[in-house]
């Protein structure tokens, strides 16, 4: 077969390495995918594929640490649904059909001497863990979630963490810009992933005080590499495949500027 | 030595095995897993003469076997893609095959008139997109209607025509016959059959549009009797396709009476689908001491 192609996009049956439940409906798989880590980047995804006949797209998994190598990779993901709930019960050593690394990730560069704020919001929270560890500079993490906390003494390894949850059980009662005002913090640059009220919420108050700010997105997905054109966000710029204003959040996302989408 | 050449209005294909239009894009994206040489023919996206938006999102969602779309023909227009996705495919050796969406008699020719000038093998006219309020599927749930877009198309038409019909319809026979009555070199169904979704936590439609066209391997029978009933119908070729993963799926539907078959749903989750298909129809043919694939089209009447 002359499928092998210089890309590193592949399509694997890769092997569950450990599977735990962090919260509650939120799981923590490692699989070993040696292909996929080798060219894995903070911010990008995965498809992942059931066995169930009748469930036939994949689910993209936002991947919360890439380990190269030992060519492994974490996904933390919620059960939203049967295929989730399908993958929550894989153990170590089973088969698991992975497509990636999809899509373009965070941009890592700048300057060492910037302050960053690594925001997430619920189950937009895993993929700043990667970032976390490859972002060279002096990184703040500002975490929202509904109640139950997870991935958060990870992230203590890399900066200060801050709190915020609806219900007030932990840190600052209410969201994550909430977290940021009552804790006095400060930033040059924001990298966020969470729900779209959330991202619109960073986007406003990013814009407001003149902070860059990377945005990672998510929608309903078929293919995952840019040909279906479902995962479309309504983009600034005219788009560079259909030239309309509709960036493709698999392909050309999912982060983007966040001046660049309109949320 | 196994022949899998097919003829659809004099062109040859190396393989009766195609994308179907809308699931691969330009080819560009499945490319980086699949040759592109290996397929018969790589059929686009549909195009229009202006770019188009599409539909709001949510566009997608998972149904039992298959899935619902309501892209709502997002494309760049005619100009974008004869400059860049025409030169991408003319590298490879496929045959090309251009889908061609309008909202109107005249969006369409003109469309069908700036390929003339162009290096493209078939012109494929979507007249069966459930998705759009405009053009689509008005053109092709009305057999006088599908005569007349068929006939205007031919009229301007360099390239051979196939007209690309709609399940959403009482009889398909008469469809594809108003089509060959039209002048229509070829025939190629199915489209997506109108579905819908609700979700009963947001209580609300899972797609924007509410409704969506269904596609996947849940609606491979309903697909394979219509393309059955076509071939049986016309004289002219026709391209089968509706929920074809595998190569018994497309061997069935050559059986069926289609000469050559396209690979839709399948791409989404299976990138390697279409030349997996290739390998188990030659290997299909070498089992069961099939010389030439023309043998196998049409066999089940």
């Amino acid at each position: 077969m002359d499928n092998k192609k210089k890309e590193a996009k592949a399509r694997v049956v890769a092997r569950v390495e450990s599977q735990d439940c962090l919260a509650d409906g939120i799981y923590s798989m490692w699989i070993q995918a040696g292909e996929i880590a080798a060219g894995a980047k903070p911010g990008q995804f995965l498809s992942l594929f059931t066995r169930d006949a009748s469930r036939l797209l994949p689910r993209p998994i936002s991947i919360c640490e890439i380990e190269k190598g030992a060519g492994r990779l974490r996904v933390v993901y919620r059960v939203a649904g049967a295929g989730t709930e399908e993958f929550s019960r894989y153990q170590a050593g089973d088969p698991v059909t992975v497509m990636g690394p999809l899509g373009n990730g965070f941009p890592l560069e700048g300057d060492p001497g910037r302050k960053a704020f690594l925001i997430g919001g619920g189950i937009g929270i895993p993929p700043m863990l990667q970032l976390a560890k490859e972002l060279n500079c002096h990184k703040q993490m500002v975490l929202g979630y509904r109640d139950k906390l997870f991935l958060k003494e990870e992230f203590e390894a890399y900066g200060k963490v801050a709190v915020a949850t609806e219900d007030g059980s932990a840190g600052t009662r209410g969201n994550v810009i909430d977290a940021i005002r009552e804790n006095g913090l400060t930033a040059d640059v924001v990298y966020a992933c969470g729900p779209v009220p959330m991202l619109r919420a960073v986007k406003a108050y990013a814009l407001k005080q003149g902070m860059e700010c990377w945005l990672s997105l998510e929608e309903r997905m078929a293919c995952g590499v840019g040909a279906c054109l479902a995962c479309v966000c309504q983009s600034k710029e005219v788009d560079g495949h259909s030239r309309v204003h509709n960036k493709r959040i698999c392909k050309d996302g999912p982060v983007f500027a966040a001046q660049e989408v309109e949320l | 030595m196994i022949n899998t050449k097919v003829t659809l209005a004099g062109v040859e294909l190396k393989n009766p095995v195609m994308t179907a239009s809308g699931t691969f894009g330009s080819g560009a994206e499945y490319g980086e897993f699949v040759d592109l040489n290996r397929l018969g023919a790589v059929v686009t996206k549909g195009v229009a003469n202006v770019p188009w938006p599409g539909n709001p999102t949510p566009r997608v969602a998972e149904v039992y076997g298959g899935m619902l779309n309501a892209i709502g023909l997002q494309n760049p227009g005619i100009d974008v893609f004869a400059g860049r996705d025409i030169p991408f495919l003319k590298q490879y050796d496929t045959r090309i095959i251009v889908n061609v969406c309008g909202r109107t008699t005249e969006d369409y020719l003109e469309v069908v008139e700036r390929l003339g000038e162009e290096p493209v093998d078939f012109l494929e006219i979507n007249i069966s997109c459930p998705n759009v309020k405009e053009g689509g599927i008005a053109f092709g749930q009305d057999p006088r209607a599908v005569e007349a877009i068929t006939r205007a198309v031919k009229a301007r038409a360099k390239q051979p025509v196939i007209m690309k019909l709609s399940p959403n319809v009482t009889d398909i026979s008469e469809m594809a016959r108003a089509a060959e009555s039209g002048g229509a070199d070829v025939v190629s169904l199915i489209n997506t059959l109108t579905g819908m979704k609700i979700d009963i936590n947001k209580r609300s439609f899972a797609l924007a549009n509410k409704t969506g066209g269904m596609s996947g391997p849940a609606v491979k029978p309903v697909a394979l009797r219509m393309v059955y009933q076509a071939a049986c119908a016309v004289k002219i070729p026709v391209i089968g396709m509706g929920g074809i993963a595998t190569a018994e799926d497309a061997l069935e539907f050559i059986m069926a009476g289609a000469t050559a078959v396209s690979v839709g749903t399948a791409n989404f989750y299976n990138p390697h689908a279409t030349v997996e298909i290739v390998d188990g129809i030659m290997a299909y043919m070498q089992q069961h001491q099939v010389a030439d694939i023309t043998e196998l089209i049409g066999c089940v009447r």
